[in-house]
């Protein structure tokens, strides 16, 4: 079976490169699919939710009064915390509106993070919280920042909780799961973008529709992490909770939820940190804030703007993920006991922090400054950045436009021509064929529908310039992010930064990584695969490395005493073991590839991506679900493959 | 077949794996056949078990792994749902009460201990000893005077404030008896409590439990894979096979009279004259038998033996309550020995 493989595959091939050869005169309906037959499903999508808006009603009310009620409910938070932090409360609306109370001082914000910070990871992390947030303050960046944090503070525990609850009745009842588990997967290929617009279009333009946004878009991994982490708990201690007699709330409550509290809290950094990524994503429905800043910057160009924008992002993506990861730490760790009597003796940092507000307010109506950072001690460096900018561009510009052009012409271009040129129904019948060698007949049916969906709805064009962009980051990335992964993986030093490095790339919400492409080589293609590279580089060392380090060293031990050199143990042994993980790698940077690529719509690519920036422009859900669809299609497609040929690779490699 | 000091008697229950098994089991008039059983596309966990567990004893199920019986201990406390039969506990039987009825009877008769603990990590040792008078809804006060009093009971006093992760794995398991016995059940279920601990550990840990029963007069199930943890603590043995009980009886019945091959497998290495009680070799007292040397009736053999030192020629063997009962004869001690 095994030596029969290539052969297969070789006669596919060859059948493939005959038909796209030569079949073009006789069947040009299979290189261009016919418009008369293309499915008109987004027409259909947006029909359904216009009449959804205008006459959907459940009785007692229409859908309009529900998503109008769910909007007032979340408005709720939304306007205590952003007038907290940013606006202060408000007596009247519009231009008229007077603060009756103004937001926390500064300072005090400040000192409630390093608090924080103090509290659940000492005083190394009350200093760096402290200094990601007096960045925000010296950079001018401050009030941006503070909306977009106020966001987050509704978003994310919201989607905690949310996610908790649906995980806790996946959890109970199986049906629910079985139902929910599809979306769930279904959701996390489709592109952010593609969420926004039918919230754009169901609940308006604001902060309260990014808000709905963060939330759908943060939630479903808490759900995963949910229903993992309370499966994951001993059947041991469900027994137990069975032999004491628990009621279904006590078992859920006091015995489920606080054996998985450990993995629960991995689940409460990973909502905060995609809430934060979303929320700079959603400033395009209207969250404002640092995103809004960026997104300004990117339309005007003004690369310092944007720029200072993005390191504001990063501090406070910096800060929160430092403080999430010390609470998850802190809060699953069972407590030292305080034996301290007395409310104030027990609660020292609750009584640090409100004296902190009180004082710092009080004294703000005293000392401006202490309520709003001075504008005089602001430091700009966006003049700065933009002077560098365009130092590089008068001293560099030839050598970077050549780069650019050499790799538009030799390879961009040529690769988007041939991929072009494919008939689509070839290719889908190749897809097919790759499954069911792959993974049987299940795959096969999914690996043909799939591009059969892609190319009747009519996005065949645009979904072949998606993987023409996605497909060569891929390779770039890997090119770049494999020989690293392998060069790091065995000097621990070199691991050390390398994972620190990598780490905190990932925290770093997409948007911030078009700013310095878009800088040095303007917008286009070629922009937008710097871009995507560089976000997806990550998971490529990541995998690699991990993989490498994990090969048995036994196994290399072995190796030394038959004599192999180090050149031979890397590549007869270590690269070979490793090739299961560095798959998974490739699937990786394939996934983030595609993510990245929605968000380069902005600098300019005319692909899938753009489809759905279109329509979000343009408030047309169906388009944009349709080719949100259709990138998901792609990503499912690669995911199931490369999966099912990892799977393969570990069967042949005996590891399974 | 009723035992009137039956505290939990199991009658022809079956647990089998697999969809639809209680129809299935209807249809084949309560006992089917191995063969019917794997035809149907099913797994018998456990077969046809009818046993009775009486008042005060030690009732130890012994099989090696995959034998069923970690699945009959949750069969008899319905933390498994059995396929057909009945499970008596004080008359009540368990597969027709209500589920309220069920939390009931748990909370306030039955006590189990795990073969890895299962306690819970964000609970102190206190917390975790009152967790089940805590669902209970018991006051704090009262539960933690409770709890107090069954951590000094095995031994853990002053490690109340401790989390389970700071404890030894023996350490923990004390916590886990506490625990079980701080709502005073009636029946004591065991599910390998000392599996997970070094051989060193096990041994005192056994030590450790038969003092408790001295003390407490619990009635017991005992699960264990190991045959010589079976012998040293039980009053009854069932032993397991392919989910059916191959031999039930006292370890001297099983040790002396194994019913089939596969128990007297692990019967060869066990010494007789540790298993064999000085009650069941002794003769008919004689007069005067009570004014030399006495042995107590549950002694076993090896217990005895060394008073045959002094050069006597019998023991005088006595009951609980200290009642001449029979004579002990060195020659019949001797040969028991010999033969190993």
């Amino acid at each position: 079976m095994a030596n029969r493989l290539p052969l297969a595959w070789l006669l596919a091939l060859g059948a493939f490169v005959i038909f796209w050869l030569f079949a073009g005169p006789y069947l040009p309906a299979a290189f261009e699919y016919p418009k008369a037959h293309v499915i008109k499903l987004a027409k259909w999508i947006s029909a359904a939710m216009k009449w959804l808006i205008d006459e959907a009603s459940f009785g007692l009310f229409s859908f309009t009064d529900l998503t109008r009620f769910i909007s007032a409910v979340l408005d709720v938070p939304y306007t205590v915390a952003s007038s907290l932090l940013s606006t202060g409360f408000l007596e009247g609306s519009g231009s008229s509106a007077i603060q009756i109370v103004p937001p926390l001082p500064w300072i005090a914000v400040i000192g409630l993070v390093m608090l924080l910070g103090h509290w659940l990871g000492g005083r190394s992390l009350a200093l760096l919280s402290g200094a990601c947030f007096l960045f925000l303050a010296v950079f001018g960046q401050w009030t941006s920042a503070m909306i977009t944090l106020a966001s987050i503070l509704v978003a994310a525990p919201l989607g905690v909780i949310f996610g908790l609850l649906f995980g806790i009745a996946a959890w109970r009842w199986r049906w629910l799961e079985r139902i929910i588990m599809p979306l769930l997967d279904l959701m996390q290929t489709i592109p952010v973008f593609a969420y926004l617009v039918p919230v754009l279009f169901l609940f308006g333009f604001g902060p309260t529709a990014a808000v709905i946004a963060t939330l759908i878009f943060a939630t479903p991994p808490m759900i995963r992490i949910a229903i993992l982490s309370l499966r994951a708990v001993p059947d041991e201690i469900i027994d137990l909770g069975h032999m004491v007699g628990c009621t279904d709330r006590q078992m859920t409550w006091r015995v489920m939820v606080p054996a998985a509290r450990e993995s629960l809290m991995v689940g409460m950094n990973q909502v905060i940190m995609l809430s934060l990524n979303m929320v700079i994503i959603a400033s395009m429905i209207g969250a404002g804030g640092l995103g809004f800043d960026v997104l300004a910057a990117l339309r005007r160009l003004d690369f310092g703007a944007g720029l200072e924008a993005g390191f504001a992002i990063v501090a406070l993506a910096i800060a929160m993920d430092r403080l999430s990861q010390a609470a998850a730490e802190k809060l699953s760790a069972p407590s030292p006991e305080n034996r301290a009597t007395g409310f104030l003796a027990r609660h020292p940092y609750l009584l640090a922090g409100l004296a902190l507000v009180l004082v710092t307010s009080a004294l703000g109506y005293m000392i401006p400054a202490i309520r709003t950072y001075p504008e005089a001690l602001q430091l700009s460096t966006g003049t700065f950045w933009s002077e560098v900018v365009a130092w590089i561009n008068v001293n560099f510009f030839d050598t970077l436009e050549a780069i650019k052009n050499a790799m538009l012409l030799n390879v961009l271009i040529p690769f988007k021509r041939f991929l072009g040129g494919l008939p689509w129904l070839g290719v889908t019948a190749l897809l097919g064929f790759a499954g069911y060698r792959l993974g049987g007949w299940r795959l096969a049916v999914l690996t043909t529908c799939l591009p059969l969906f892609i190319a009747v709805t009519g996005q065949w064009e645009k979904a072949m310039i998606t993987l023409y962009l996605c497909g060569i980051s891929a390779v770039i990335a890997s090119l770049i992010g494999i020989p690293i992964g392998i060069y790091s993986a065995t000097r621990d030093r070199v691991w050390a930064w390398v994972q620190l490095a990598i780490d905190t790339l990932q925290t770093l919400p997409s948007f911030v990584y078009l700013m310095p492409a878009v800088m040095l080589f303007r917008v286009g293609d070629f922009t937008a695969m710097i871009a995507v590279v560089a976000f997806a580089v990550a998971p490529a060392i990541r995998y690699t490395a991990l993989g490498i380090r994990k090969v048995d060293p036994k196994l290399i031990e072995a190796g030394r005493a038959m004599g192999c050199t180090e050149w031979q143990i890397l590549t007869r042994i270590r690269l070979k073991l490793a090739l299961p993980e560095i798959l998974l790698g490739l699937n990786q940077t394939i996934m983030f590839a595609l993510s990245m690529l929605v968000i380069t719509a902005l600098v300019g690519t005319r692909d899938l991506g753009q489809e759905v920036y279109i329509a979000l422009t343009k408030a047309d859900t169906g388009r944009g679900l349709v080719a949100g669809l259709s990138i998901a299609a792609i990503a499912i497609i690669a995911d199931r493959l490369i999966s099912a040929g990892a799977i393969h690779a570990r069967r042949r490699l005996g590891l399974e | 077949m009723t035992n009137p000091e039956a505290k939990l008697v199991c009658r022809n229950v079956w647990k089998l794996f697999g969809a639809d098994a209680a129809s299935f089991l209807a249809a084949h008039g309560g006992h089917p056949g191995a063969a019917a059983i794997t035809e149907a596309g099913l797994v018998g966990a456990v077969r046809q078990v009818d046993l009775d567990v009486r008042e005060g004893e030690i009732f130890v199920i012994m099989g090696l792994s995959g034998s069923g019986k970690s699945t009959l201990v949750r069969l008899m406390s319905r933390l498994i749902e059995p396929s057909g039969g009945d499970v008596l506990f004080k008359g009540e039987n368990l597969l027709k009460v209500s589920q309220a009825r069920m939390i009931e009877i748990r909370r306030h008769q039955m006590g189990m201990v795990f073969q890895h603990f299962a306690l819970l990590p964000h609970l102190t040792v206190l917390d975790n000893v009152a967790f089940p008078l805590d669902i209970q809804g018991m006051s704090r006060a009262a539960r933690e005077a409770r709890a107090r009093e069954m951590i000094e009971l095995v031994g853990l006093a002053g490690k109340e404030r401790a989390y389970p992760r700071q404890l030894s794995g023996g350490q923990q398991q004390r916590v886990g008896i506490a625990r079980s016995l701080a709502v005073e059940p009636e029946i004591w279920f065991l599910d390998e409590p000392f599996s997970a601990l070094d051989p060193l550990i096990r041994r005192e840990m056994q030590d450790e439990f038969m003092r408790l029963q001295t003390v407490l007069h619990k009635t017991i199930v005992f699960i264990t894979h190991d045959f010589d943890e079976a012998i040293r603590l039980a009053d009854r043995i069932a032993i397991m096979k392919d989910g059916e009980i191959v031999q039930a009886g006292t370890p001297e019945e099983i040790v002396l009279t194994p019913a089939t091959s596969y128990v007297a497998e692990f019967t060869r290495s066990v010494a007789r004259a540790k298993v064999i009680r000085a009650r069941s070799l002794m003769v008919a007292a004689r007069p005067g038998d009570a004014e030399g040397p006495t042995v107590s009736g549950r002694s076993n053999i090896s217990e005895a033996a060394p008073l045959f030192l002094d050069g006597v020629s019998h023991l005088g063997v006595t009951d609980d309550a200290g009642k001449l009962i029979g004579r002990l004869e060195r020659d019949a001690v001797v040969s028991l020995m010999l033969r190993g």
